[in-house]
C-alpha cells in the first residue's frame, strides 16, 4: 500500500527556510504573508487493509520520520 | 571514539586526546558491543549525510544502542557538533539542532563562557570562563525543550553564531554523565592551531575517566 508522509514545522518553531522562501516569493511580486518548509516522504508498505497501514506509518513517524520536538506529521493512505 | 559513515573529525579527536595521554580507538558503528571503556565521544561530520535529520540516522546504529547502555550505566558520553546532534535525536541530552537561522554554514573561532565547571568535561575550568574554539556547521540552532533545567547549560556564546535558543552552545544530561557541544575542542588543543583552550575541555574528561578507573581498582 501506498503512503505520503506530510512532515511539518510546529507553530511557533522558526522556519528560516521557510522565511527565505517567502522572500523570494515576494521578490518576484506574490504577496506572500507566511511560508513554511517541511516534508514529503512517500512509502509502500506491506499491510492487509489502510488502518493496518497507516498505524504502521505513524509508528514510522514516532519513532523516525518526525521529531515531535519540532515537527507535526500527517499520514495519508492512497491505496 | 565511534567512527559513523560520514564521521570526519574522529582522526582529529583521536589524536587531541592521544596528545592528552588519553589511550583512544576507535569503534566502528556497526560494533553491537563496545570494548572495554572509560569513557566514548562521538565525534563530527555528516553521518548519513546528515539525512532527514542530523543524527536521525545514526541513532539506530548498533553502536549507538551499546552508547545509550553505557550513558544509562553512568558511563561518561562526550558528543562534539554532529555527535551533539546524535545523542539530542538519541534523547540522551534534551532538545534539538536545527538550521541555522542564517542559513548558512558557519565556520570561525567563537568565544564561549563556561556556566558549569562541576562536570567531567569541565572540571579544568573555572564558571564564568571564556573558551575560544571554533564551530563549523549549518544545523547548529540549539532548541532546549520547555522543560529544561536552566543548571543542564554546559556552555553559552557570547556571540550567537547560529541563533541558539538562550545562546545555548553546550547541554549535559540531568546525571551530568553526559554533554554535548557544538564548537570543536579537539581542533583547539595547541597554540599552533589558534587556541587551546579545547584541551581544557578534552582533558578534564580525560582525568574524569582516568580517575574512575583508580576508583574501581
Amino acid at each position: 500500500m501506498r503512503a505520503t508522509v506530510l512532515v511539518r514545522p510546529k507553530p511557533g518553531i522558526l522556519d528560516p527556510q521557510g522565511e527565505a522562501v517567502g522572500s523570494a516569493l515576494g521578490h518576484l511580486g506574490f504577496e506572500v504573508h507566511d511560508a513554511r518548509v517541511g516534508k514529503v516522504i512517500d512509502l509502500d508498505v506491506d499491510a492487509t487493509d489502510a488502518a493496518a497501514a497507516k498505524a504502521q506509518v505513524e509508528q514510522m513517524c514516532e519513532r523516525l520520520l518526525a521529531n515531535p520536538l519540532i515537527e507535526s506529521y500527517e499520514v495519508e493512505i492512497v491505496g | 571514539m565511534i567512527t559513523y559513515p560520514g564521521s570526519q573529525d574522529d582522526r582529529d579527536a583521536l589524536w587531541a586526546l592521544a596528545a592528552l595521554d588519553a589511550e583512544a580507538v576507535t569503534v566502528w558503528h556497526e560494533e553491537r558491543e563496545l570494548p572495554d571503556l572509560d569513557a566514548v565521544v562521538l565525534p563530527g561530520g555528516f553521518s548519513y549525510g546528515d539525512y532527514l535529520r542530523c543524527g536521525a540516522i545514526a541513532r539506530f546504529s548498533p553502536a549507538t544502542s551499546a552508547v545509550s547502555e553505557f550513558a544509562e550505566a553512568g558511563g561518561l558520553v562526550l558528543g562534539i557538533c554532529n555527535g551533539f546532534q546524535i545523542l539530542c535525536e538519541a534523547d540522551l541530552l534534551p532538545g534539538v539542532l536545527l538550521r541555522n537561522e542564517s542559513l548558512r554554514f558557519v565556520c570561525r573561532d567563537v568565544r564561549l563562557t563556561v556556566e558549569r565547571d562541576d562536570l567531567p568535561f569541565t572540571r579544568r575550568c573555572t564558571a564564568g570562563r571564556q573558551l575560544v574554539l571554533p564551530v563549523k556547521h549549518g544545523d547548529g540552532r540549539y532548541l532546549p525543550p520547555p522543560d529544561l533545567d536552566p543548571a543542564q547549560v554546559v556552555l553559552r556564546y557570547l556571540d550567537n553564531p547560529n541563533g541558539s535558543v538562550e545562546k545555548i552552545a553546550g547541554v549535559c544530561n540531568e546525571a551530568g554523565n553526559v554533554m554535548g557541544l557544538m564548537p570543536h575542542p579537539e581542533h583547539a588543543v595547541d597554540p599552533l592551531l589558534g587556541s587551546d583552550d579545547g584541551a581544557l575541555l578534552l582533558a578534564s574528561l580525560v582525568d574524569a575517566a582516568r580517575e574512575r578507573v583508580l576508583a574501581a581498582a
